[in-house]
């Protein structure tokens, strides 16, 4: 197989793409003492937009003095991923403006603006839910499981729970 | 030397940009920033996400834990209590079921084109995040630290070596990866 070949093609092994991942997560130990994790850049942001309208006293709120509202590793991290699949999806050709995923127009129709309003508040409880657990899929769910991290694994089988049941009910009972 | 990387701010944050390039390439690659791929994990119709996820885990655990027996690494264990855990990983199972990205895929799906984990997804958690931000206080002594166990790992609780524990998971996960297979998923 020929490597410019590899580099277009539009999906890679889910196992390959895993190591990689893995090996990602050896160098950001190795040359960032940090795991990689998502969700504290969404909290650091939200405090920069509420920080921007409501002046200087938003540092002074007690989760913002543990979570400043500054661009560090992890947000320039989350900006990076972006970045990173808007490559992968130009090289292999699956980018394209969408706003209703297949599966789900098959389910509930191409309103773009139903789907719009679904995932605004799915991504209200997402929001609510990572930082209350202190971790996402990834820094729970991948670093913090790798680390053999009690809290972690208590909370990756909370993550599928409740996404399991939650898509059941919307897929299988609702529509 | 690595205490001298891991102090100069400029090359970290160019380091995380560069890891996250690479890690939205792979998960767009891999097919987790769509998200029919990702409802059809919770639907157990695609296993992509398990299967990522998993050799993730499994690459990552022996090669993390192979750098801090040599000395190259430290672990940070997130810190975690019921009261935290529980409901928080509840509530964002729900969020899971209704967005169909997570956070870190929500951002990948931007990179690829998709407009609802823009304006929905990622509009959203912002939001979330800033209600949480504010309700923080309220729910810091009644709810969040009640449970505590620590920033503990599953080694240091069953007091084993860790690489006992390494094995033992990487059998296992070994034996779901083949089951998985072996039923043609």
């Amino acid at each position: 197989m020929d490597w410019l070949n590899w580099l277009t093609m539009e999906r890679w092994s889910p196992y390959a793409v895993g190591i990689g991942i893995g090996v990602l997560s050896w160098l950001a130990f190795l040359l960032s003492d940090k795991p990689i994790g998502c969700s504290t850049a969404f909290a650091r942001t939200s405090g920069m937009i509420e920080k921007a309208f409501r002046g200087a006293g938003v540092d002074e709120k007690p989760y913002y003095r543990q979570f400043a509202p500054v661009i560090d590793w992890e947000w320039m991290l989350v900006l990076g991923i972006v970045v990173g699949a808007l490559l992968s999806s130009l090289l292999s050709g699956g980018f394209g403006l969408s706003w209703v995923p297949p599966l789900w127009r098959e389910a509930a129709g191409d309103s773009g603006v139903l789907r719009w309003g679904v995932a605004l508040a799915g991504g209200v409880l997402m929001g609510i839910g990572a930082r209350w657990a202190g971790g996402c899929t990834s820094g729970h769910g991948i670093s913090g499981t790798l680390q053999l991290a009690t809290s972690s694994w208590l909370a990756v089988v909370c993550f599928f729970a409740g996404g399991i049941a939650t898509a059941m009910l919307i897929y299988r009972v609702w529509l | 030397m690595l205490e001298a990387i891991h102090g100069r701010k400029g090359l970290q944050l160019t380091l995380g940009f560069l890891l996250g390039i690479g890690f939205g390439f792979l998960l767009q690659r891999g097919g987790a920033t769509r998200f029919d791929v990702i409802i059809g994990q919770l639907l157990f119709e695609d296993f992509t996400v398990v299967k990522i996820m998993l050799s993730a885990v499994l690459a990552g655990m022996v090669g993390v834990h192979a750098l801090r027996s040599l000395g190259l690494a430290r672990l940070h264990p997130k810190p975690g209590s019921m009261g935290s855990i529980v409901p928080g990983g509840l509530i964002f199972g729900l969020g899971f079921g209704i967005l169909g990205y997570c956070p870190g895929t929500a951002a990948g799906a931007v990179g690829q084109g998709s407009l609802d984990a823009l304006f929905g997804g990622i509009l959203g958690i912002l939001i979330g995040a800033g209600i949480f931000a504010a309700a923080y206080p309220a729910l810091r002594k009644p709810v969040l630290e009640r449970g505590d166990f620590g920033a503990r790992t599953i080694p240091e609780i069953l007091r084993l070596n860790a690489w006992v524990v390494v094995a033992v998971v990487s059998v296992a996960i070994f034996a779901l990866l083949y089951f998985l297979e072996r039923s043609g998923v």
